[in-house]
């Protein structure tokens, strides 16, 4: 078991309904119900919060230092502790955590957002691969995707038929999921980019997520199960992806390791795969097998907005421990094309 | 409920970056219709190269040359090209591995359609017709042929070990300029687009924070007070005061206005905040602080034009030493 100065968990979980378009509102009126919710949940005040930490990109919907104006979302004058990362949300909560082992803070207000609508974020990301290679090419992420399916379907690892029996495993397990994008089964459709097909590829919409850390007795105080983070370490792999086994994912692995998810099962995972064959990747890199219960959430194949949804897997594999649902529950986030970085938390509930 | 506004926004922009050495020769070479690796510190041929080791983090300088013919290591059908990409016509995305390599380079090869195109296949570069330092020297990749297969019968022997290159060249690339535009539909949300509604009727509406009573101008849809939602519609203005001023000396690009001028943070009243504007009508160095002003519009423009002097008494500083 991995040993922490501090005992830390989430304690709250809170998300939008994940829409396509929500040109009726700015970004800090699509966040701010969101850091309410789970701010009621605890019943802190933003004053309470230790600390507070954001992911978001400005490239999504184009508005340069977007952050600083949902900030004001969480009451931020007079000047709180806070912090931001141009990433998923997934690394907010990892340095908020840190933050709260290093004895700074014992509570911490860790949100997330992405507002994919106004642009188009398969060419946007092209803009955060390597400007001297990959980026004159203007190679989009589902393109990137499907080399990588391509890889896995030469070496045997799945096949179109397996492809699109997660897709549809993962609408289903949505339907019983109120803020998912899409609620249900939809069909495989054609082609995007050979091999991949529209249903292996997640939705692009808008949404937030917010999380509420705390350490020992305050998170035992503020949540009758706390989720407790027994574990959380983050990898990448080298940047060029031509260097790259795109069937393996080292990274998640060793993050896997240094968070201890091998020296227990787990019950429940919940994976940020935003396309079909990113799962088979991680089922194979995380050793999941068949008793392992994969995104009952739905996962980001249901609702995937960006920057939010690594976020949003740690949010949903707490809450089905807040449920009493899981015991141990691990988590997973990504960033990048192909699974570039890759984030494992291990969650567990106090044992009965 | 108004319509949601919406308006094309376009962000656009040049970067010009510096190469590292291996870089530099290896785009250089691209110029050159040369293709250069660099070994790695486990002595593995990588392209295209980089400066360091990803394992050991070492300073990689040891160039050598490869082929210009290579094998699909991965592939995937784009039947529908998006801005920017190398062909404007259905390709493959393919990562090659050129003889001579140990890892693979990301680009497009132009086939005739899926079924002609399978891992394993071999492919050559085709050079892009105006030669270029940059990624882009290399047009695409396109089907060598069954004659480039390694052992098929007429083919030439094994493909070609990589060779040592001292990466010099006349006159080295030692820079791209990366080219990038994104088009965006921006829709400002609730309370601007109020905002933006009434200031098309002449009217200035800020939002009061429920909880502290502050009005904010222009609104952004929260109190970063209180961190709650701004909600109720206040008019305020037309008139206001001068809180503090500058006096600009340096004539903007593009904008048709004689310096010196006065430009001002003004409190208008009823707001919380005050927001800024050109002071006229007015000797520039007859501007001070507590002046009182009101808005001047001109035909088809969507903000004031700039603001003029009531006539009225100064405001007492105690009125507005909140709003500086």
């Amino acid at each position: 078991m991995p040993n922490h100065a501090r005992e830390v968990a989430v304690v709250a979980f809170a998300q939008s309904d994940h829409r396509r378009h929500t040109d009726d509102l700015s970004e800090v009126e699509m966040v701010m119900p969101v850091l309410h919710e789970v701010l009621d949940r605890t019943g802190l005040t933003t004053g309470e919060i230790g600390f507070t930490c954001s992911g978001s990109s400005d490239y999504l919907a184009g508005r340069a230092f977007s952050f600083t104006m949902t900030l004001d979302g969480v009451g931020a004058w007079p000047p709180i502790s806070e912090s931001h990362v141009e990433m998923d949300g997934a690394w907010a909560l990892y340095e908020a955590w840190v933050k709260i082992q290093t004895g700074e803070a014992d509570t911490a207000l860790v949100y997330a957002y992405g507002k994919s609508s106004p642009g188009s974020v398969r060419d946007v990301l092209t803009r955060q691969l390597d400007p001297y290679y990959l980026a004159p090419l203007w190679p989009d992420a589902v393109a990137l995707a499907a080399l990588q399916a391509q890889a896995l379907i030469d070496a045997g690892d799945t096949d179109e038929a397996a492809l699109a029996a997660i897709a549809a495993r993962s609408r289903t397990d949505a339907a019983a999921n109120p803020h998912a994008q899409l609620r249900g089964p939809v069909p495989q459709g054609g082609h995007e980019v050979a091999p991949l097909r529209t249903g292996d590829c997640p939705p692009i919409g808008d949404g937030a997520a917010a999380v509420i850390l705390a350490a020992g007795d305050t998170a035992r105080r503020l949540c009758d199960r706390p989720a407790w983070i027994t574990g959380i370490d983050h990898r990448i792999e080298a940047h060029g992806l031509g260097l790259r086994d795109l069937t393996d994912a080292p990274s998640a692995r060793l993050a896997a390791e240094h968070a201890g998810a091998f020296e227990a099962p787990v019950d429940t995972a919940e994976l940020h795969a935003p396309f079909t064959s990113q799962e088979v990747v991680l089922r194979k890199a995380l050793r999941l097998d068949g008793t392992v219960r994969i995104n009952p959430s739905g996962g980001p194949l249901a609702a995937n907005p960006m920057m939010a949804a690594g976020l949003i897997r740690i949010g949903e594999a707490a809450a089905r421990i807040h449920r009493g649902e899981s015991r141990r529950a691990l988590a997973h986030a990504t960033s990048g094309p192909c699974l570039q970085q890759n984030l494992v938390a291990v969650l567990e509930g106090d044992k009965a | 409920m108004t319509e949601v506004l919406r308006a094309p926004l376009v962000v656009e922009f040049p970067f010009t970056r510096s190469l590292g050495p291996v870089q530099s020769a290896f785009l250089t070479g691209l110029r050159e219709r040369t293709v250069l690796g660099v070994r790695t510190s486990d002595g593995r041929v990588a392209v295209p190269p980089l400066e360091y080791d990803p394992v050991t983090a070492a300073e990689l300088r040891d160039l050598v040359e490869v082929g210009t013919t290579g094998t699909v290591t991965t592939w995937a059908w784009n039947e529908r090209p998006r801005p920017g990409q190398p062909l404007a016509t259905p390709f493959a995305w393919v990562l090659v591995r050129l003889d001579g390599a140990d890892t693979a380079l990301l680009h497009a090869l132009d086939a005739s359609g899926p079924d002609a195109v399978h891992t394993g296949m071999r492919v050559r570069i085709r050079w892009a017709a105006e030669p270029a330092g940059a990624i882009t020297g290399i047009a695409c990749f396109e089907p060598a042929g069954p004659a480039a297969d390694p052992g098929a019968p007429g083919a030439a022997t094994a493909p070609p070990a990589a060779t040592p290159h001292d990466g010099t060249f006349a006159d080295p690339v030692t820079g791209i300029v990366a080219a990038a535009r994104l088009d965006y539909t921006y829709s400002p949300g609730r309370a601007q687009t109020a905002y933006l509604d009434a200031l098309a009727e002449r009217r200035t509406v800020g939002e009061r924070c429920p909880r502290c009573r502050k009005v904010y101008v222009p609104p952004r849809g929260a109190c970063p007070t209180c961190g709650v939602a701004t909600t109720d519609r206040v008019e305020v203005g037309p008139r206001g005061t001068v809180t503090t001023f500058c006096i600009v000396n340096i004539k903007a690009k593009n904008l048709d206005i004689e310096v010196p001028y006065v430009y001002a943070h003004i409190a208008l009243d009823g707001a919380g905040l005050a927001l800024h504007g050109r002071i006229g009508g007015i000797p520039y160095d007859r501007v001070r602080m507590g002046l009182r002003v009101e808005p001047v519009w001109t035909d088809g423009s969507r903000h004031p034009d700039h603001y003029r002097p009531t006539g009225e008494p100064d405001a007492p500083y105690d009125t507005y030493k909140e709003l500086l």
